[in-house]
């Protein structure tokens, strides 16, 4: 069957217990009031939509595209899950998804599920509806870029966890893994962003009842938004530091006893992590991603804008 | 599309089939968190959980190598740790150059990820097990006598339930798709990587739209059934003394390993 397992599922073996033992903690907590949320707001009619949306979910990532030379794209859903179905209800759902994938097809470790949680359902879930949710009056236009913006930004948090937690662990160097799981993903979440704003338009014009006031898209309190753009500014903010000054963080990590496995660049690329042109200062790493996240929301503005002509 | 398409179920009789699911998922579990906490470069303890895996493979008549043939899945996640093959300091084993970089391959690093290698791939090959021998819906139902909450059993259930309903209209999707794209063998159709996704995307918002719809007609097909918000089983669970003991000496086996890996 097309099941196409995505890079950011993290197999047994490659956390170590303490990591995944946190990563399970925090997941459970979220997952406990997310639980209890549903429970309240959710009649018994829920249950059974939220049933067929983690199918929906699990079926919409096997709709893929065409890139080039042989890839193709695909939606991981968890952004799109949060916009449409709100916050607390995408993430149980986004947890049905990946718990079967690794139950299922092996895609992702069992030990390392609160890890894969984590990253691919819960931070895309609550970034993405904060962002949107910070707009969700807004219109048409606005309402799609920001959805392409928070997509591909929930991309790069799962990557940007992931990446914390095999340096944690003492699996990889800490800037080689950061720069190549964001590398890939900046890639994967253009993708994502575009598949997540057409579905998105086309609910809009067909079926704008499900999205407008009163449903669980609208729902979610204020405090999401605030949630989204905190997670959004530490992906922009630590991504850059991480890949180029990863010194500063390790330091960070050994003072908190986290790292015991000291670990030394596998290669002289960035001689003290200097780029020539940027200079050395926290600044420059943090402008180049403002920079970057300027980019995708301009890139995000002219395909929604295009959606909107079309429509 | 059959119902089965994607079950890794094997149907058979064996012992390890007959387990209680309750035990098959715990010791799933305890032998992946055994493996975890097995330090670096415990070559015995990692062959004491090989052996632990083929003997069970033996015994769920699956064929001693059943596991093994498909433990290849979690492989190219390697490479995510092989970094620490040049980046633990250590006794240089070999170097080498490539393009403008030198490597070195120390002996720490290459223990290392010897070792996160081999870890993964015996927890793989223990999950491949647990789905080969028990059917998923005893799996879940396992899962929520283990205090895992029911909501998240129920979205898991109809997940499983209805996957292949909605793959068939994903199939249906990609036909139709198919079938309005004329293309020559070499030659791009369809115009931009943007308008192809696009099109991805109004197909996965068609597919939202028509699971949505649908989960209507299946709720009030489950109401006319008498559903009461939670799902029943006619297959209830009992504790029989193969199963203490099967899960005793599993447990057993686990601290041996725990203890070799130490020594």
């Amino acid at each position: 069957m097309h099941y196409s397992p995505a890079p950011l599922h993290i197999p047994d073996g490659f956390l170590s217990f303490v990591v995944s033992f946190v990563c399970w903690v925090i997941t459970a907590a979220t997952l406990s009031i997310a639980i209890s949320r549903t429970n309240k707001s959710l009649g018994e009619k829920q249950v059974p939509l939220m049933g067929i949306m983690a199918a929906f979910i699990f079926a919409a990532q096997m709709i893929n595209f065409p890139v080039a030379g042989g890839t193709s794209g695909h939606l991981l859903g968890g952004a799109l899950a949060a916009i449409v179905l709100g916050p607390w209800a995408a993430m149980l759902v986004m947890t049905a998804v990946i718990a079967v994938q690794a139950l299922l097809f092996q895609d992702g470790g069992l030990l390392v599920m609160g890890a894969n949680i984590l990253n691919m359902g819960l931070l895309t879930a609550a970034l993405g509806y904060g962002l949107y949710r910070s707009v969700v009056k807004g219109s048409y236009t606005t309402k799609l870029t920001v959805a392409g913006v928070a997509a591909w930004l929930s991309v790069m948090a799962g990557a940007l966890a992931t990446s914390l937690q095999l340096w944690l662990s003492g699996t990889s160097n800490l800037q080689t893994v950061v720069l190549a799981m964001l590398g890939v993903h900046s890639v994967i979440g253009i993708g994502e962003a575009l598949i997540t704003v057409a579905a998105l338009g086309f609910v809009l014009r067909t079926r704008p009842d499900l999205l407008g006031e009163g449903s669980p898209s609208a729902g979610g309190g204020r405090g999401w938004i605030i949630t989204g753009v905190l997670i959004s500014l530490v992906v922009v903010l630590l991504s850059p530091f991480a890949s180029t000054n990863p010194d500063g963080l390790e330091r960070v990590a050994g003072d908190l006893g986290f790292l015991n496995t000291g670990q030394s660049a596998p290669y002289e690329a960035l001689p003290d992590y200097t780029l020539p042109i940027l200079g050395s200062t926290s600044l420059s790493t943090i402008l180049a991603g403002v920079v970057g996240a300027l980019v995708v929301l301009a890139l995000a503005y002219i395909a929604g804008r295009s959606m909107q002509k079309k429509s | 599309m059959h119902s089965d398409a994607f079950d890794r179920y094997h149907h058979g009789h064996s012992p390890i089939h007959s387990l209680d699911p309750r035990v098959k998922v715990l010791v799933t579990l305890a032998f992946i968190i055994s493996n975890a906490l097995l330090p670096d470069g415990a070559w015995i303890a990692f062959a004491l959980a090989w052996i632990f895996i083929l003997i069970a493979n033996v015994f769920s008549q699956l064929g001693v190598g059943f596991t093994f043939r498909r433990s290849f899945i979690a492989l190219p996640f390697a490479l995510a740790a092989i970094t620490v093959l040049f980046s633990i300091p250590g006794e240089p084993v070999t170097s080498f150059r490539f393009l403008m970089w030198n490597f070195t391959v120390t002996d720490a690093g290459l223990l290392r990820f010897v070792s996160i290698v081999i870890r993964s791939w015996l927890s793989v090959q223990m999950a491949i097990l647990l789905v080969a021998v028990t059917e998923f819906p005893k799996i879940v139902h396992a899962l929520n006598h283990l205090r895992v909450p029911t909501i998240i059993t129920v979205i898991i259930s109809f997940l499983y339930r209805y996957l292949f309903v909605l793959a068939d209209e994903v199939l249906r999707l990609l036909r139709a798709r198919q079938a309005r794209s004329a293309a020559t063998a070499g030659v791009s159709a369809g115009g931009s990587v943007a308008w192809r996704a696009r099109i991805a995307g109004h197909m996965a918002g068609q597919l939202f739209l028509r699971s949505y719809e649908r989960s209507d007609r299946i709720y009030n097909a489950m109401l006319s059934r008498g559903y009461k918000g939670e799902l029943m089983t006619i297959h209830p669970h009992h504790f029989h003394a193969s199963d203490w003991q099967i899960a005793a000496a599993s447990f057993l086996s686990l601290i041996l390993m725990q203890i070799a890996g130490r020594l």
